[in-house]
């Protein structure tokens, strides 16, 4: 019964299958009793900005892990980047950028030496790594900084830098969890450029953020409540739907809902 | 019940802080703005007694910030940008503990906490290093106020708090301002700068301006104007090559852009509807952190 419905949506999924790089089906996490993520399902488009909001302890985390290939569901289905995320983690991982608010970079290693070390796990070749490498410093503005250990850099550089090596290897798609958190308003308006940049060139950003402005940015977004996804659709709609001024009144219309004590 | 004259410090040849003088009044919520690094931590450590100045002085409720540093650490609460309770306790052993180093019990000062304390309560067994950000938010707070601090020093106290427990933050903070306590507060969040009663903008090691929300929009020198286009990123990429244009920054379903001169607007060059606005906070912040 649960397969013949999920061949059924499968096949209103394959219509766009070549633009769709998420597609989840009912994906579900449960831990014991508690269910943190409840049967979310939905596609993410190619070259999408997709925002992925909640608050704290609504299942983003957990949900991301999934879609990272990172956790397996305990029911549902996903496909990230055209990988089973439950059968292909591997290829999941291998074709999809992370970043988190708590940049991956190795501090004692210089700028060029992470965008190598990243080059390499991900199995680029040496002469592929040098050229996108000399790109990189040169759109960054980096170019002094080939040969600066990564933690004398200004966090705001170390934040373009993570984001940098996170789409180093051109992946399908990026995960960036909460990317700008604590970084001012300044640095977090370069950062977001660097995203429309990504986006422009056919990267798909799946972002979870708590600055509503930045809500705004995504050409859709999702809010979860309680392991739910509540509501999907582009910012324009949502804020017509819910009279809301900007993203923050919809937020807190939905979120405010809550009823599960936060958690985990 | 703050009140810094002349605080300058170097770190290795760079200037963290340059000639700081601010006083702050009891009962007040004062909020330092600025971009990262400009010197903010610096001063909430000096402050706190924890980091020496090369020069300048500092008196925080009356008491000097060098010669009578063990009696002020028993008169303020601090909360750090970075967690800094003990992972491996519990969230119930991280507020005794810090109860009983300061001489007092949870009991006695229950009703200072009690509104953030409740949220995290259900949890309160659970180690601390296992909580998620806002939670460990909540506890921090409630650590540093268990002791019926004078002054509280806040942070960054909001970095990944959702939009509704930030709000409920502030609500909270209004609530300890009305019982007495001095609040200095730096945030990344332009929302909550506009909540203090009075903000400093500090921009490497220097204090640019000091004064309430409301003047420091009313004192902004430039127009302000929205664009609403359904592709907000390509028109940015317009405007920004525009000679006209001063500065335009995306600021959430618009643009908002400052001319050089409003007289000589070339309409032509910007396929758009412009509206003026009454700038924000967070427009006094991009103009400051642009020059």
């Amino acid at each position: 019964m649960e397969n013949e419905q999920f061949n059924k949506n499968k096949e209103v999924l394959i219509v766009n299958s070549d633009l769709s790089i998420i597609k989840v089906n009912n994906l579900t996490k449960s831990f014991g009793n508690f269910t943190a993520v409840n049967a979310i399902s939905f596609e993410v488009s190619k070259g999408e900005i997709f925002g992925f909001l909640g608050a704290n302890g609504a299942g983003k985390t957990t949900a991301m892990r999934m879609l990272c290939g990172l956790s397996k569901p305990t029911s549902g289905r996903g496909t990230v980047a055209g990988f089973d995320i439950e059968k292909q983690p591997e290829q999941v991982k291998k074709n999809i950028g992370y970043m988190s608010q708590k940049f991956a970079l190795y501090d004692d290693l210089k700028v060029w030496e992470n965008l190598r070390l990243f080059g390499g796990i991900y199995g680029m070749k040496s002469d592929e790594i040098e050229d996108k490498t000399n790109l990189i410093l040169h759109d960054l503005g980096f170019e002094n900084e080939r040969n600066t250990l990564v933690k004398s850099l200004p966090l705001g550089w170390k934040q373009k830098l993570a984001f940098s090596v996170s789409i180093f290897h051109e992946p399908k798609i990026v995960f960036l969890d909460e990317p700008t958190g604590g970084v001012d308003p300044a640095a977090r308006r370069q950062f977001w450029e660097l995203i429309y940049a990504a986006a422009e060139s056919g990267i798909t950003a799946f972002v979870t953020t708590h600055y509503m402005d930045e809500a705004e940015y995504c050409d859709r977004v999702s809010i979860m409540v309680d392991g739910k996804i509540v509501v999907l659709d582009t910012p324009k709609s949502l804020k017509t739907k819910f009279n809301a001024a900007n993203m923050d009144e919809v937020f807190q219309q939905l979120a405010r809902k809550a009823k599960r004590v936060e958690d985990g | 019940m703050i009140q810094a004259n002349n605080i300058s410090l170097n770190y290795g040849g760079v200037s963290a802080l340059k000639d700081i003088s601010f006083q702050v009044e009891r009962g007040e919520i004062f909020g330092l703005i600025g971009p990262d690094g400009a010197g903010k931590t610096t001063l909430f450590r000096i402050l706190t007694t924890l980091l020496l100045a090369d020069s300048g002085t500092a008196i925080v409720d009356g008491l000097d910030v060098v010669r009578d540093y063990k009696v002020i650490r028993t008169r303020v609460g601090y909360m750090p940008g970075r967690f800094s309770l003990y992972q491996d306790l519990t969230v119930e052993e991280n507020l005794s503990f810090f109860a009983t180093v300061f001489g007092t019990t949870i009991e006695e000062n229950y009703h200072l906490i009690k509104d953030i304390y409740q949220q995290i309560e259900p949890f309160k067994n659970r180690r601390a290093g296992k909580l998620s950000g806002g939670m460990k938010q909540k506890l921090a707070l409630s650590c540093a106020l268990i002791h019926k601090p004078a002054v509280l020093f806040l942070d960054e106290p909001t970095t990944g708090v959702d939009p509704v427990s930030r709000k409920e933050f502030w609500e909270m903070l209004k609530r300890l301002k009305l019982q007495g306590i001095t609040i200095l507060v730096s945030t990344p969040y332009m929302d909550e700068a506009s909540l203090c009663d009075r903000i400093a903008f500090i921009q490497k090691g220097k204090i640019l301006t000091i004064d309430p929300p409301e003047k420091i929009i009313a004192d902004f020198p430039y127009k302000v104007f929205a664009v609403e286009a359904d592709n907000n990123y390509k028109i940015l990429k317009q405007l920004r090559q525009s000679e006209s244009v001063r500065s335009v920054f995306s600021f959430g379903d618009s643009l908002h852009v400052v001319f050089k001169d409003v007289s000589k607007i070339e309409k032509e060059q910007i396929n758009a509807e412009l509206k003026e606005i009454a700038p924000t906070i967070e427009d006094c912040f991009m103009a400051l952190a642009n020059n």
